[in-house]
Parts: C-alpha cells; structure tokens; sequence
C-alpha cells in the first residue's frame, strides 16, 4: 500500500520548470531524455525525495513513459525514494576511508543522532548512511550533505558533534 | 624538484579565474591550435607525445583520437569521464576544484582535433561544488570568446555542457557513461561497435579521462616531442598520483613517471613515508581495481631492481609479482591493517556497484562478499580460500565490461599474496576478531638480483 505521502499530489514551482527547460536545451533536437539524470537532481532538491508522483511528472514533462523515469532512479544511489532528514549525512565507508576511521566515525553518529542507518530522527531533521567511495581518499574520513553536496573533510567525532549542532541551530 | 605540467600553478591565489589562468599563461594552447594548426595536426601532435589515457587503461590517446571515424554530415562528440569513482583515487576532483580552466582548455583543443561542436563533461553527481566550479569556468570562456560561435576568428563553434551523473561507479566504464548521458541505467554496452564508430546518440564519439584531455594543454605549447621527452620509456610525461591510508602527508601529486616507488612513499617531497611511525605491510598502486601486493614487492621488484612508477614497471612480473598502473590511486597499508577486512570492504563496494547485468560479476561479487564477511567475522572455513580464488576465476574474463575482471583481482591478489594472514583467520576466529594478523614477513627486503659479470 502506498504511504500517504506519495499519494500527495506534486507540484513544481515555476524556477524548476524554468531549470528543468535551460536543461533540456543542452542536447541535440529529439535526444530530450539525456535531461533526465539532471532533472531528477533537481527535482530532488526541490521536494526532498522523488515520490512516484514526482517522478511521473517528470516522465510527462520529457514525454517518456514512466518505467524510463522509475528505473534510472531506482539504479542511481544519489536518488531518494523515500522520504530522508531534511540534510542527510553521507559518509564514505570505502576502503581509504576506512583505514583512517571511517567504521568508528559511523559507530559514533549513530550513537549521537540516535537513530540507524537511513532512519529519520524524531525532529525530521537528520538521517545518515555509509556511501561508496567520494573521491576524497587523501582526506578522510569525509562525509557530504545534499542537495548541494557540501564537503566535510578530515573529519573526527568532534568535528562530527560540532557539525550537527551547527545544522540543528540553522 | 620534478617538473610539473599540471600542477604548476596550484598554488597561485585565484588559479581557478580565467584571469589568473591567463596570466599564468592559460589559453595558449587553444590560440596556438586555432589558428596556426589543422585539427589532424592536433591529433598527430598527441600521437607523438606517447600520451597514454589516464584514466586506468592506459590506452594511447592519440591512437584512440584516430580511431574516430568521420563520416559526412553526422555530428561527432568529444565526452569527458570526469566520474572519478574509483577508491583510492581523488586526481580529478582536485584538478577541477583548483584549476577547472585547465580542463576547459583541454576540452577545447580537444574537441577542435576531433572535428565536435558540442561537448560533454560527464561529472559525478556527488561533485556537485565542482559542477558548479566547471559551470563557472564554462561561462568565463564562453564570455572571453575562446567557446561559441566562431571561436578566436576561426570559424570552429564550440558549446560545452556540464552533466552530472546519478551516484554510479559503473558509469565510469564508458559505454556505461553514454548510456548514462543518454539517460539511462548505467548498463555497459557489447563492443564493438566501439563509441569511435558509435557512441553518444550512435554518433562517433571519443571518451577521455579529465587528466588525459587536461595533458593534452601542455602537449601542445610545447610540442609532442617536448612531452615525451618526459618519463621513461613508453610511459611518458607526468602523471598525478592520488596517495592516501596511512601516510604522512597524504594527497594529489604530480609525479615524472618513471620515480623509483620507493621515492614516492619516503621522500619529503612526496609522502613523507608512513604515519605514526608504522611500517608498511602493503600498498595498492593504481585504485581498487589492481592487485594488491606487499611492501617488499612494492618497492622492489622480483629481481631485487627497485620498482618504478611507471606503466610497465608496475606491471613488471604480471599478476604473480606485480600490479598495474590503473588510474593512479596509490592506497598503503602499515602494519596494523587487516588485509581480510580490507578485501571484504573492497568486495562489498564492488558488489553494491555491479550493474547486474551479467550473471559472473552480479552473483560472483555477493558470493566473495558473503564468503569474505565470514571470514573477517571469525565463521570462515579452511575450504573458503580456495572457494573465493574459484568464483574470481570465474568471474575474470566472463562479462560485458572490466568490472567484473576488477573486483576478481583484489580478492585473488589478496590470496595469493597474504594467504597465510586468510589461513590464520580460520584457524584463529578469536585472536582475529580481537586483533591484526600485522606485518609477518611482507616487508622482508627482495634480495638484489646478482648481475652476471661477463668476461
């Protein structure tokens, strides 16, 4: 059964469509669904998750049926299809990462936001999960926060705590 | 001090305007080739350099460049592989972050060579600041009139697009990448047809890694000749390595290739040697993908000659000593790592970005998975070894693309290297669980070879 909030019906804001437009004018005539990676990103940083209402808006927007938009968002790792914390805490829990302390930085936010990997806070404010590699192994351990995907590097339980406190003051 | 062609102006305060670029000497490159070269002349220019794609094959970028087919009136497209995913490697980022100007006059030297008018660079979605760092680039050459229409008088129109991708190793792989371009799932496509012939919009197109189209820029202010005079051998010019784990000084380095890997680990110049004291036990050369080996065979090679960092040294021995160059992602290991864990870790992230497609590496890659879980968490059976070294060969060699070949190797490397450290893991569960197997003999000097003195 679906969860009510995807039977909540979508609505873009003008500046998406305006984006999702500027977008669909980077490929050749006829080759629109090349905008599709890009408008699912966007999309996604509107509304916080792709809902299966969102995403067929987005099929009827690119004239493609929605399988084409379901199954690239079900492939790509970057795509929510259920609903996150409002800044989702991703840290990389790839090798290089891992040979600095990346497994006892994830031990740690777990312990401090109280809740498990890709669980939501009872505030709605945070979720976090391990991610594949970040390309940042010189730096780590490293953690990113979307839509914008800001870069936090050489990270320690410190930096972790004052990182949060700081999200939770915004 | 090594010469550097990349990375020579990174530190200069604003590198990444196209004032400071220019300043710096930025866009000669694009000058020299619009209006004094033919496009063939690019490319033969390239040829000569002896560039080798930098992405992890390894492939002469000239060659590829010539490869192209051109048939009339279909348009033909230039794609950047900038979705630097591989672990241990972090070059790219840091090229496009702090001097993104050298790979937009890169793709525009490039893309005139190949004869497209309109150009991708396919950039990882998680590098969403360095889509916005390129995007930035992009309008201020757009605006200096070196992108567009009739760019610099000669007639040549060039746009470039920014596209980032949706979180997919896999579509590093670059008939995956076009794919994803186009669209769709990251699925790598059955060669031939090769994207030279039909790639992008079943358009000839040409893949290059974002150091390969950014070397390219040297190449042609100073000539082929001038390029390949750099480096030894077949391996020529410069290349940036991306060091990490656990050494002193960490980070993106650009190397002659060529430097005694020795060198490169211990030297202040470089990394500095390894942290807290340590001693290594192992390194990855290359990025996940290539075997692993021990400290002994990593600075020396069978022979007892010091090992090089360089395309053929690195391979020296095959996979029974050696290992590759791949994409420059050199990972150590000092002695209190766990080689078990560390294969288990790599195995997981080779499973998780399996596209699926083909049986071999989407069964193959959770079965080492499952089998190396146990291991590390203290279940694992003597029987267990072998079993792993059986499903890598078998997922070697038998899929549509080298992922499957690059989550075999690290497991059966890790066999045949530290097979004793796997052995005690059984034999050991608690002390396993508890603590490291640590150095043994992995770092035990190689004996030099004996030179036969002829008379």
């Amino acid at each position: 059964m679906l969860k009510v909030e995807e039977q909540q019906p979508v609505e873009f804001s003008s500046a998406l469509i305006a984006k999702c437009d500027e977008i669909s004018s980077r490929y050749p005539d006829g080759k629109q669904k090349s905008a599709l990676l890009p408008i699912l990103h966007e999309v996604q940083a509107e509304l916080g998750w792709l809902s299966s209402n969102a995403m067929d808006k987005v099929a009827a927007y690119l004239k493609i049926e929605p399988i084409e938009v379901y199954e690239v968002a079900s492939f790509y790792s970057m795509y929510f299809l259920q609903p996150k914390g409002k800044y989702v805490l991703e840290v990389c829990r790839t090798g290089p990462c891992c040979l600095v302390g990346a497994e006892k930085l994830m031990e740690h936010m777990e312990q401090t936001l109280g809740v498990k990997e890709g669980e939501v806070t009872a505030d709605g404010l945070f979720s976090w999960r391990g991610v594949e590699c970040l390309a940042a192994c010189g730096f780590g351990p490293v953690l990113q926060i979307g839509p914008e995907y800001t870069f936090y590097e050489n990270l320690d339980n410190q930096k972790v705590d004052t990182l949060i406190e700081e999200l939770r003051k915004k | 001090m090594a010469r550097k062609l990349l990375l020579e102006h990174i530190n200069v305060p604003g590198i990444n305007t196209l004032d400071v670029y220019r300043q710096k000497g930025g866009y000669r490159a694009v000058e020299k080739a619009l209006k004094t070269l033919t496009p063939d002349e690019v490319v033969e220019e390239v040829k000569k350099s002896g560039l080798r794609g930098r992405g992890g094959a390894g492939f002469p970028t000239g060659m590829k460049w010539s490869f192209l087919a051109k048939p009339e009136g279909v348009a033909r497209y230039l794609v950047c592989n900038a979705d630097e995913s591989e672990p241990g490697t972090f070059k790219d980022r840091y090229l496009m972050t702090y001097i993104p100007h050298a790979l937009i006059e890169g793709m525009i030297v490039s893309s005139f060579a190949l004869g497209a008018n309109t150009s991708y660079i396919y950039v990882r979605g998680e590098m969403m600041p360095q889509i916005r760092i390129l995007e930035r680039a992009i309008a201020e050459a757009k605006a200096a009139g070196f992108l567009g229409k009739n760019i610099l008088g000669s007639g040549y129109d060039l746009e470039i697009y920014v596209q980032p991708g949706g979180g997919a190793y896999i579509c590093g792989e670059e008939t995956a990448l076009l794919e994803s371009l186009e669209g769709k799932r990251g699925n790598p496509r059955i060669k031939p047809p090769f994207p030279a012939i039909a790639g992008l919009y079943g358009c000839p197109t040409v893949v290059n890694n974002v150091e390969s189209i950014a070397a390219v820029v040297p190449i042609i202010n100073d000539g082929g000749d001038e390029y390949m005079k750099i480096g030894i051998g077949r391996s020529t010019g410069t290349k940036l390595i991306s060091a990490s784990g656990n050494l002193v000084r960490p980070g993106v380095y650009e190397i002659e290739l060529g430097l005694p890997v020795e060198e490169f680990i211990y030297s202040d110049e470089y990394c500095g040697g390894i942290a807290n004291g340590k001693r290594l036990k192992a390194t990855v050369a290359g990025g996940s993908s290539v075997p692993v080996l021990p400290a002994n065979l990593t600075l020396k090679l069978a022979n007892g000659e010091p090992r090089l960092m360089s395309y053929e040294s690195l391979s020296e021995g095959g996979f029974a000593t050696g290992t590759m160059m791949g994409s420059g992602g050199f990972i150590a290991f000092d002695e209190d790592q766990c080689i078990v864990r560390n294969t288990w870790n790599f195995s997981r992230f080779y499973h998780h970005e399996s596209c699926g497609q083909c049986s071999p590496c989407r069964e193959g890659t959770g079965w080492m998975e499952k089998v190396l879980h146990r291991l590390e968490h203290g279940h694992g059976k003597m029987s267990d070894i072998d079993l792993l070294v059986d499903v890598s060969k078998k997922i070697e060699g038998n899929t549509i693309c080298p992922l499957g070949d690059a989550a075999a190797w690290p497991v059966a490397s890790a066999i045949r290297h530290f097979r004793d450290e796997f052995e005690w893991h059984v034999k050991e569960p608690i002390k396993s669980l508890q603590g490291n197997y640590g150095i043994a003999n992995y770092a035990v000097p190689i004996p030099k070879a004996e030179v036969k003195q002829e008379n």
